[in-house]
């Protein structure tokens, strides 16, 4: 590789994605009360706009870093402005630019007090979240990172439910001693890999197995408080169940990504040897979760409770498969978390849809939904069936190649992996069976209003993403083969001589 | 003797603050009660002579009064920050001394002689021309935390400081006589040439080297001399509680960091684990204890320990002997960096508590901050940067700060010191989030009649502006400060 990076266009592409949102976030206090909601969505949007022609330009033929730019930030050290994606970024960019204006519209009703601040600290979020993603420095890297806390914190903490300061203070504290340490192990990269905060230099370096040792654990705290692995998933229950609907959906579907994006941006390439040497832990903590949180679902009678645990066994196949180290677990890894970012996403609107209604996220308390809101029901059906894996939506795709990935790794752990597909298909089902078709107990479920325009608007992109993505992965492959295949290159790992299946 | 003019220009901004000082306790007698602001304006006027003066002596390095004093970058560096501090300060008393009924002349007087003997502390190189300017520093803040005189606290606050205060001095002149006695100087630099060849042989040395910890200690407010900050600051009026947190803990640090690496740089090995001790119990206790606090000057009395804590740890790199001078060099340099950013987000915590502060009734517990986001969604936002900037999470200057202090700790090997800093950063992050939580997650009770207002005022928007300012833009463009503190470091052997 002579140039890590290739200049694709002159117009600063990236950051006019970034930060479009931020400046809508200041636009909003310019604007009359009634006009936020639209401006809100129309800054989304526009930015969902502005960040498709990233995907069409994208050359999927390269694993080098695209839409590059830099430019220096702080003399001393050297820190600069360095942003670009590949095609481990590129997916995740999207789902953010996605989900936002569909977080909008969720919201639309769903707030009422102090809607203003409201939109203005989503956008925000916004920018940070894709921040993270594009940062090619590691200090503009935290510093996305960390700037992310405080938005989230208010969502959870100024709109969130009755026990929202408990739950927010958590969140916050949880996920701020993992990126504490996250700093020192920068620290020490840099003073270990040439004095420079460039990931692409960095991930040359080949560190001492001291040093790696050290550093992989750092990193492991950080990354694996936002995944969440267990046992470092005990804030996000209390996160989800307290957050607004929006700010669950942001938490699920992009948040938990930063976790697992950190480990195949940092620790992989970085650190390979301490990678290989930790992957049985990992894999470990990976089944744990999946088994644990799928037999915490099972238990749960709070509808939001039990996709916050789905959530921890659905990541538990994304770090899975990217410590089963080849091209199907890593590629089915991060298809996984653009999948559970949709499928997640998509369930935790439909909680909210309940939710505006019958005030209530308790199973018992919405039982026979499918008789008043025939196209409610729908819709939960398939994301329910979407996010069990079913064939034909988007999880099955992503879980197999996971699957298929751990089995070249280990079939010991794949069988117990695949006991957590099994899981997934009993909880959901059985929550499915009582919401739509439960018998309503006692609760006045009968004349409840079905989707109106505005939320069928929230949910047909994702349904559309669901089919697309479960019957033709291949543009989603395609753009992350290179990228996937550099990264197991440069991990010095045998690559295991198995095309990649098409289902 | 007669004294050449090269001297009198390397004191020149002492000079001019001295006569401002004279001029305002002067005219203070013949000023209308309700024209107090005008010896403010005359004051600040002083002041921004002077960082003129000072900033086109930057570059220079000058020997005074037969080596009593330094005219050098570093020496401006902490006097450029120690007028923005007293200009914050006075402007954020404007309105707050009027609030409070308190808005007497001598106020800015005080604050002016005050700020002189700090002058003098960080140009000095003699330690007693050291102990001249802490005392005269000293004794001007006694008398302004006890300036509500009809208040018990702050009487109680005044009296504190200053027995404590006077004891810590007395120590502190101890240690400078037992130097004296070794190195038959006060110089810093024939201590230096004394102590550097000898070591720890002598035991005069050794109780002089304590006794100089322990009255430094108490200066920079650092466990286990931390005891009277907490009381002082909480009954001290708030606006001379900002004076005292920023600007004499920065020339204290300012004095300390000559009189160790300089005077007493051949003893580093013998100081730097005393350092690192008092560094971490300093850091853990201020933190720990802030969590409990109830009172907002009190906890930001904490925090102000814990963050004094925190810049030790660049003392404490600056005093690694294995270390090479680059490194050690960025220790101190961090420091400076530190205190900077430090007192622009400390002087806008206290402006807002300030602003709140309605005569006598409100603004100094945490509970009366519930609601703010409700009630003045302008000053709740400007106290959620700063809380954040104190929390040391980024986009803010509290950030760049940290950075670079834990930059200089990994960098010298000392990776557990920094991993330990950064768990007490997330600790002060809970405490520092509860006012957050407060402001912006309860609801306000609700109140009869018309809504309280704030203590504002053209100056207090000034204040609030340049230090939100100062925290953002610092935290998003730190290269002018950075490249600042770089030229100015004190050169290390």
């Amino acid at each position: 590789m002579s140039d890590p990076t290739i200049q694709t266009t002159g117009f600063p592409w990236l950051t006019a994605v970034v930060f479009l949102p931020l400046a809508g976030a200041v636009m909003l206090f310019f604007v009359k009360e009634s006009l936020v909601r639209w401006t809100a969505l129309v800054v989304a949007l526009a930015d969902l706009g502005l960040s498709l022609p990233l995907w069409l330009l994208f050359d999927p033929s390269t694993p080098r870093m695209q839409f590059t730019e830099r430019v220096s930030w702080i003399a001393s050290p050297s820190i600069n402005y360095s942003i670009g994606i590949d095609g481990i970024s590129l997916p995740l960019l999207l789902l953010t630019t996605f989900l936002t204006p569909l977080c909008v519209l969720a919201s639309w009703k769903a707030i009422e007090a102090r809607i203003r601040e409201f939109m203005a600290t989503m956008l925000i979020m916004e920018t940070a979240m894709l921040g993270v993603f594009v940062a090619l420095d590691l200090v503009l890297f935290y510093v996305f990172w960390e700037a992310m806390l405080i938005p989230m914190y208010l969502i959870i903490g100024v709109w969130g439910g009755p026990n929202r300061l408990y739950a927010a203070m958590k969140f916050f504290l949880y996920t701020l001693v993992g990126s504490v340490l996250l700093l020192i192990a920068i620290l020490v990269v840099f003073f270990h890999g040439g004095q420079t905060f460039d990931m692409l230099l960095l991930s040359r370096v080949g560190y001492s197995p001291t040093v790696q040792n050290w550093v992989f654990w750092a990193f492991f705290v950080a990354f694996a408080v936002k995944v969440p692995m267990f046992p470092f998933h005990t804030w996000l229950p209390d996160a989800h169940v307290e957050a607004p609907t929006a700010g669950s959906v942001f938490l699920a579907s992009v948040l938990l990504k930063m976790g697992a994006y950190g480990f195949l941006r940092f620790t992989l390439p970085m650190l390979p040897d301490a990678t290989e040497t930790f992957t049985p832990i990992m894999v470990a903590l990976s089944l744990i979760a999946i088994l644990y949180g799928a037999y915490m679902a099972l238990a749960q009678a709070d509808l939001k409770k039990l996709i916050a645990y789905s959530s921890v066994s659905h990541m538990g196949f994304v770090t899975l498969g990217i410590f089963a180290l080849n091209a199907q677990g890593i590629e089915g890894a991060i298809l996984q978390m653009v999948n559970h970012g949709i499928t997640t996403g998509a369930l935790f609107l439909c909680v909210g849809a309940i939710y505006e209604r019958t005030h209530s996220r308790m199973i018992a308390d919405n039982a026979g939904l499918a008789r008043p809101m025939p196209r409610f029901a729908t819709v939960l059906v398939i994301f329910a069936l979407s996010s069990l894996g079913l064939p034909g939506t988007n999880s099955f795709v992503g879980e197999f190649l996971v699957l298929v990935g751990t089995f070249l790794w280990s079939q010991a752990a794949a069988a117990i992996a695949a006991l957590g597909v099994i899981l997934a298909a009993v909880y959901l089902l059985w929550m499915v069976q009582r919401v739509a078709f439960g018998l309503p107990d006692g609760h006045n479920t009968e004349r409840l209003r079905d989707l109106n325009l505005r939320e069928m608007a929230t949910f047909v992109p994702l349904v559309v993403l669901v089919f697309w993505i479960g019957l033709f992965p291949n543009p989603v492959l395609t753009a992350m083969h290179a990228s996937v295949n550099n990264l197991i290159e440069h991990v010095d790992l045998e690559e295991v001589s198995l095309a990649v299946p098409n289902p | 003797m007669t004294l050449p003019l090269s001297d009198l220009t390397a004191v020149l901004p002492e000079l001019i603050i001295v006569a401002a000082a004279c001029l305002v306790l002067g005219l203070d007698p013949i000023t209308p009660a309700s024209r107090k602001d005008w010896l403010a304006w005359l004051s600040l006027v002083s002041l921004a002579v002077c960082a003129g003066v000072t900033s086109s002596q930057m570059h220079l390095r000058v020997s005074a009064f037969s080596d009593l004093v330094l005219l050098d970058p570093y020496a401006c560096f902490w006097k450029l920050l120690l007028y923005l501090a007293s200009g914050l300060t006075i402007l954020m008393s404007l309105a707050y001394l009027r609030t409070e009924r308190i808005h007497l002349g001598e106020y800015y007087g005080f604050i002016l002689l005050s700020l002189c003997g700090m002058m003098i502390m960080v140009s000095a190189t003699d330690l007693l021309t050291i102990y001249l300017g802490i005392e005269l520093m000293s004794l001007s803040l006694y008398v302004l935390a006890g300036f509500k005189r009809f208040e018990a606290r702050s009487l109680e606050a005044a009296a504190k400081y200053f027995v404590l205060g006077a004891f810590s001095s007395g120590i502190l002149l101890y240690g400078i006589s037992l130097l004296f006695g070794v190195a038959g100087s006060t110089r810093l630099a024939a201590i230096a040439a004394a102590v550097g060849s000898r070591g720890l042989d002598d035991p005069a040395l050794v109780v002089a080297l304590i006794l100089l910890v322990v009255g430094f200690g108490f200066k920079i407010a650092v466990v286990p001399f931390h005891m009277w900050t907490p009381d002082v600051y909480e009954g001290a009026p708030t606006s001379v509680t900002a004076f005292m947190a920023v600007a004499s803990k920065a020339a204290s640090f300012g004095a300390f960091l000559r009189v160790f690496l300089e005077g007493l740089g051949g003893l580093k090995a013998n100081w730097y684990g005393l350092f690192l001790v008092v560094c971490v119990a300093t850091m853990v206790l201020g933190n720990v204890v802030a969590i409990v606090q109830t009172n907002i000057k009190r906890m930001l009395a904490y925090s102000s320990i814990a963050h004094a804590g925190y810049a030790l740890i660049g003392v404490v790199v600056a005093g690694q002997t294995e270390a090479e001078g680059a490194v050690r060099t960025l220790g101190v340099s961090s420091v400076m960096l530190y205190l900077a950013v430090y007192a622009f987000m400390t002087l806008g915590a206290f402006a807002v508590v300030a602003m709140l502060r309605k005569g006598g009734l409100e603004g100094d517990e945490i509970e009366d901050f519930t609601g703010l986001a409700k009630r003045q969604p302008l000053a709740a936002f400007l106290m959620l940067v700063f809380m954040v900037s104190l929390a040391g999470i980024p986009p803010t200057a509290g950030f760049i700060g940290k950075f670079y202090l834990f930059m200089a700790a990994v960098k010298a090997g000392l990776t557990w010191l920094a991993v330990v800093a950064v768990l007490f950063a997330a600790v002060s992050a809970y405490y520092y989030l509860r006012v957050v939580m407060v402001m912006y997650m309860r609801d306000p009770e609700p109140v009869e009649g018309p809504l309280p207002r704030l203590a504002m005022s053209p100056a207090m928007t000034i204040v609030l502006a340049s230090t939100l300012a100062g925290v953002i833009l610092l935290g998003l463009y730190p290269n002018p400060l950075v490249s600042v503190t770089t030229y100015a470091v004190l050169s290390l052997k």
